[in-house]
Parts: structure tokens; C-alpha cells; sequence
């Protein structure tokens, strides 16, 4: 379930922790599991060089090794996942039926940590279901919806509707909608009138086998996993219940998953409401509010106008974006990382076309690093905004 | 080649006429060395063979012995002509490629001799289809000379253990390595593909490995572009014997059971890519 969404999958020691994002960076996904997760953890080495071995791997390098998810189940007996940053190798060594062994010994790049910001706990809403009944809700929908409508609707009734763009035309596009009851769901904290739309599309990717579970079995999905599906399926199949987590139209949408050995994340982009563009920002200059007009969608100076709040001017028409933080990497990690640093620090990512407000992923702050840095001067005001 | 002189009065003109109750069983073997669009039909009084070659460095053979056949009759020592194995195959498969098990296609192959065209007459469910099909002069075909004198190393193995690996090669690796010795890891197929190595071990003593005869370590490597094609043979095959000569050559004999339960061999022989002697991580 982790294929669609990304391109690159980070692996972090001492909790294995696997994380991808897009490359629009409008979606970021982590399974992270407790060492009890595996039958065997063993982190060696002495502390500073666990701090060392986070690394990225081609996703596509990491789910060959897992290719057939049938077969697995049947051939495989033990899976052993090394990591040699020595030979900057991962090892990932299968036991099989009939005493064979297969070996992949895969690359892999030293990066930072990556991680999304997000906070569960400021989101205004929150369902709880099986994953069965999103499952089947979600079926409904075609195979080539790209956004869908989340909405608390009167009775406690929750709905799921295909989002149609303001553009398409009334008579060709076909509307579906479906209405979930309250007691589908094991717990339903919702703001009445709430609504978010997300995308599905961007998550499509032809066939990838979720990760296999050694606590049951999986069946084999009928169809390509799609991410949130494919998260959908990985869930069923481990018989844990979904948890969403929602906000306004704008900020991101966190589905997850959690048991004892396994928390599984994943955080997507919403659409933003152009409705709400007429609202002035809250007086603290964070707000929850709206992307900019499209002119600035992709305009990634007025983006970080934006981010210092000193530099809002009043009826500017640049509205502060974003909501999460970003981090910088503390300058004295080693030359070698600096390439992803900045990779990591050129956080805004907007999916072409589309209003929706971008995730922040910073680099976590390694001890004593430093906040917000200089490196968001503005260099040149825009000049579009009305006065 | 001289044509065929029948006496007159024998009956049939062909040097080689055969009946099939079932095409399924030419068919698919055909299609285990259909790698190239040509091959060479050889038929003797034991069968027929068919070989497809490219690069100069490999070579399929399919072999149906006469008795898979209901009637195989060969007026000569040695028939042999090439076709067009893609057109063969067409006809072979005109009613469609699904197994339905109530209506097998059947089959009546005729030839004439050189430079007559090859005539099917395929018929399903009443049904009667003719092909003609025109044949050449045969190649010049590589003698690999793998005798089993020449063997240095031997395994039989089931293909089941294989047949997934086969297909799951990466294919980004240029080669495909096989290593073979007494000592571990015994048997070994690795890959280097972009993304980084891959070793598939089968121990000695595994429930797969049916023979193992290894007197040295060897280590070759073989254009994976070209054996990926055998993976088809692989398939079909219930056996493969993977045998290694002095020089590096490969030598991949599968054992097909058809749904009669008769049996037909295929095999692969390749040359090796580069030769190392040492055993290589």
C-alpha cells in the first residue's frame, strides 16, 4: 500500500520506520514499526551510528524483492532485512521453501529524515471505521475519479462524493454520492457541515503488493492497490480499524492506522475552498486558510512571502498559507547530505493545476539546530497583489 | 536437396507426412522456442526437431519424438527445411489459442520435399482449415558439441522451484550469472541490475535439487536477453538439467510432459558472456 504514493521509501533505524512521500509532495505516508513487530530486532553499532543510517531506497528497487504477494505467502518462510551502510547496502534476504535463498542486496542514498508535519490532535474531526466499510464505499466510485468529497452531512450521516471541478459541464459529468450512517462507524467526532475533497488519482499505480504482515496472513488484493485503497487493503487485511482525521477544506487529511507492533500514516493534501479566500487571515498570521489564486499557485516566491508573517501586508492579496513549520536542517551535518538538504528545504510542492495546499516536510530538527532560518528572505516582493 | 523419386504406385508423395490428434502438443512446444521468427525443421524416422538460433551464441531445440504423433511417416534419412516459425505457429493456433479440452484441433502435416511448401490441414469441430506455407533453404546451424564427456558440472532440478525466479529475473541486469561448485553456495543464479544485486541459492541437499553433480567451481556469465526466452520452455516443464562444459558452455535440457502425459524434451544451449573461473560476489 505504500507503492502508489511515492518514490522513494526511507528507511530509519532505530524503530524501523518506512516513509515515502510524492513527488509533488502532496501526499507522505509511514509505517512505522515497533521493534516487536519482527521476530528479530537487532540494532547494533553504538548510538551515533544508528543516528547515521536513515537511507533511501527506489521504491521500485524495494517492492521487486516483494513482487508476488502470492507466491510470498507460500514460498516464503523468514524475511531478513540487513543494512550494511558500509557497502551502502540493504540487505533483504528471503528464506524460502525448499531450503532456497534468495538475496537482494540493494542500494541505497543517505538522507535526512523525512517527515510531514502534521498534528492529529488540531484536526477538528475524526471517524473511526472498520477498513471493510471505507473499503466498499470507496468501490463505488471509478477507477479513473481523481478527487473525492468527504462530508458530514445532517443526521450524523457521513457522505462520500466525487468531486466535480468547477468547469466541467453539468450535462456530461456523472455524480456519485453515497451516505454512510453514523452507527457504520466505531466512533464518529465530527464538525457538522464539515467537508474535505482529496485526491485518489494521484495515488494510481499498476499492481504493488502491500508489505506482508507476520501477524496475518494476506489475501492477495483482487485489483492494484490504491492508495488511500491501497492503505484500505493493507488495513482490512490486518483487521484494524481506520482512523481519519480531518480539519477544514485545505489542511491535510491524516488516515491511520495503529496497533501494538504498528502505527501506519497517511497524510494527504485537500482541495482548498475558494469560497473562503474572502476571509482575512487570523491576527496570530497562521491560519487555515486559503491557497492562493491560481495566478500564485505556482509562484513559489509569494509562498514564502507568505511564511514570514512580518511581511503580510494588509489587503496585499498574498494571504499567508501554510500551517506547518518548516524546519531546517542543522548546517553542520556532513557535506554529503547537503544535496538532500536542500532538496528538503525546497518544500512547497503544489500539484500542478490544482488548488490544493501543499504539505510541508521539513527536516526534523536535529538537537540543538536551529528554527525558521534566514534562508526565507524575501528577495522580491510580488508585485501582483492589489492595494 | 533432390526431390523425393516415389516409385509409382506407393501411395503418398510426401517425404514427410504426419497426423496429430491434438496440435496442442506441436504447438506448445513450438512455442517454447519461438524466439526468433525462423527456424529449421529437421525430421528423421525418430521425430522432429526444431531449431531456432540468434547471435551466434544460442540455440533451441524442440524435439517431438515420431510416437507423440499418430502417424509419422519420413520417406528419407533426413527431411530438413526452414520456415517461418511465426506463420507455423499462426496456423498451428488458427482456431484459437484457449484449451478447450472437448475440442482438440487435429492435425495432418504434409511435405513434398525441397522446395515444395509446408501443407497443415487443421480441422476442430468439423471445421477444416488448409495451410501452405512456404520453406527454405535450411541454415547453417552451431554445433555446440556438448557431449556428456565434456560435462564439468550437472544439476536436475524441478522447475517449480525455478519457474517463478525465471520470470522474476531482473531484467535491468545485463547478464545472468550461474555459479556451480561442491562447496556453497552450491548453485547460484545472481543478477546486477540497477537497483543492486540479487543471489538465488539452492542448496545441495534441497527437495528440489533431483541430481547434483559438481566437481568445480564454476562461475559463468550468460546475456540474460538471451536465455529470458527459455523461461517459456521452463514453464511448460515438469524437469531441467542445467549442465556446464570445460569452456563455459551452457547446456538447459526441460522435461515436457503434454497432456497425454507424453514425454518431449526442449533445449537451450548458450555461450557464456565473459569467462571467469573465480567465483565472483
Amino acid at each position: 500500500s505504500l507503492c502508489p504514493v511515492h518514490s522513494v521509501m526511507s528507511v530509519c533505524p532505530p524503530q524501523l520506520s518506512l516513509r515515502a512521500v510524492n513527488s509533488s509532495r502532496s501526499a507522505f505516508a509511514s509505517f512505522l514499526f515497533a521493534p516487536l513487530f519482527f521476530q528479530l530486532y537487532e540494532a547494533s553499532g553504538p548510538p551515533p551510528h544508528l543516528e547515521l543510517c536513515r537511507c533511501k531506497v527506489l521504491m521500485k528497487s524495494f517492492l521487486g524483492v516483494f513482487r508476488s504477494l502470492p507466491s510470498l505467502e507460500k514460498t516464503v518462510g523468514k524475511c531478513l532485512i540487513l543494512l550494511k551502510p558500509r557497502a551502502s547496502r540493504l540487505v533483504v534476504q528471503l528464506h524460502c521453501k525448499y531450503g532456497v535463498t534468495k538475496t537482494h542486496n540493494l542500494t541505497f542514498q543517505e538522507c535526512e529524515r523525512l517527515q510531514a508535519v502534521f498534528d492529529t490532535q488540531r484536526c477538528a474531526s475524526s471517524l473511526c471505521a472498520p477498513a471493510r466499510v471505507l473499503a466498499e464505499a470507496v468501490v463505488h466510485f471509478p477507477q479513473t475519479l481523481a478527487e473525492v468529497t468527504l462530508a458530514a452531512g445532517p443526521g450524523g450521516k457521513i457522505s462520500l462524493r466525487n468531486h466535480v471541478e468547477d468547469e466541467a459541464e453539468p450535462g456530461k459529468t456523472m455524480v456519485t454520492e453515497l451516505w454512510l450512517a453514523e452507527d457504520e462507524f466505531q466512533m464518529a467526532a465530527v464538525a457538522p457541515g464539515s467537508r474535505i475533497t482529496f485526491c485518489l488519482k494521484e495515488f494510481r499505480v499498476s499492481s504493488c503488493p502491500a508489505l506482508p504482515s507476520p501477524m496475518s496472513p494476506l489475501s492477495p488484493p483482487p485489483q492494484p492497490p490504491l492508495c488511500p485503497q491501497g492503505l484500505l487493503t493493507f488495513a482490512e487485511a490486518s483487521n484494524l480499524p481506520l482512523t481519519v482525521h480531518y480539519d477544514v477544506p485545505g489542511r491535510p487529511v491524516i488516515f491511520t492506522l495503529e496497533d501494538a507492533v504498528l502505527e501506519v500514516h497517511l497524510v494527504l493534501a485537500t482541495l482548498s475552498d475558494p469560497e473562503s479566500n474572502l476571509q482575512p487571515p487570523t491576527a496570530n498570521g497562521v491560519s487555515h486558510l486559503p491557497a492562493p489564486s491560481d495566478d500564485f499557485a505556482d509562484d513559489l516566491e509569494s509562498y514564502m512571502i507568505a511564511m514570514e508573517p512580518s511581511t503580510y501586508e494588509e489587503g496585499s492579496g498574498v494571504p499567508p498559507i501554510p500551517t506547518f513549520p518548516l524546519c531546517i536542517p542543522d548546517p553542520a551535518e556532513s557535506d554529503t547530505e547537503e544535496e538532500e538538504e536542500e532538496e528538503e528545504r525546497a518544500v512547497l510542492g503544489t500539484p500542478p493545476h490544482k488548488k490544493f495546499r501543499s504539505l510541508f516536510f521539513g527536516s526534523v530538527l536535529t538537537p540543538g539546530g536551529r528554527g525558521l532560518a534566514p534562508t526565507l528572505e524575501v528577495l522580491a516582493e510580488d508585485s501582483d497583489g492589489e492595494y | 536437396m533432390p526431390l523425393s523419386a516415389r516409385p509409382p504406385g506407393s501411395g503418398e508423395p510426401y517425404v514427410l507426412s504426419a497426423s496429430l490428434d491434438n496440435a496442442r502438443h506441436l504447438s506448445s512446444l513450438l512455442r517454447a522456442v519461438h524466439f526468433q521468427d525462423h527456424a529449421t525443421c529437421f525430421a528423421t524416422v525418430n521425430g522432429l526437431k526444431v531449431t531456432v538460433e540468434d547471435a551466434k551464441c544460442i540455440q533451441a531445440n524442440a524435439f517431438i519424438q515420431a510416437e507423440v504423433f499418430q502417424e509419422f511417416d519420413v520417406q528419407e534419412d533426413s527431411v530438413t527445411f526452414r520456415i517461418n516459425l511465426s506463420v507455423l505457429l499462426d496456423c498451428l493456433t488458427i482456431f484459437g489459442t484457449s484449451a478447450l479440452p472437448g475440442t482438440p484441433t487435429a492435425l495432418r502435416m504434409c511435405y513434398r520435399g525441397y522446395s515444395y511448401p509446408l501443407m497443415l490441414f487443421l480441422e476442430e469441430g468439423g471445421v477444416v482449415t488448409v495451410c501452405k506455407i512456404n520453406t527454405q533453404e535450411p541454415d547453417e546451424l552451431l554445433d555446440f558439441d556438448f557431449c556428456s564427456t565434456n560435462v564439468v558440472n550437472k544439476v536436475i532440478l524441478q522447475s517449480e522451484g525455478l519457474r517463478e525466479a525465471f520470470a522474476e529475473l531482473d531484467m535491468t541486469s545485463e547478464v545472468l550469472q550461474i555459479t556451480m561448485s561442491p562447496d556453497k553456495p552450491y548453485f547460484r543464479l545472481s543478477t546486477f541490475g540497477n537497483a543492486g544485486s540479487a543471489h538465488l541459492d539452492y542448496p545441495r541437499d534441497s527437495d528440489l535439487m533431483e541430481a547434483f553433480h559438481c566437481n568445480q567451481t564454476q562461475t559463468n556469465r550468460y546475456k540474460i536477453s538471451l536465455l529470458k526466452p527459455s523461461t517459456k520452455a521452463l514453464a511448460l516443464s515438469c524437469k531441467v538439467s542445467i549442465r556446464t562444459d570445460a569452456q563455459g558452455f551452457l547446456s538447459l535440457q526441460y522435461m515436457i510432459r503434454n497432456e497425454d502425459g507424453q514425454i518431449c524434451f526442449v533445449e537451450y544451449y548458450c555461450c557464456p558472456d565473459e569467462d571467469i573461473t573465480d567465483a565472483e560476489l
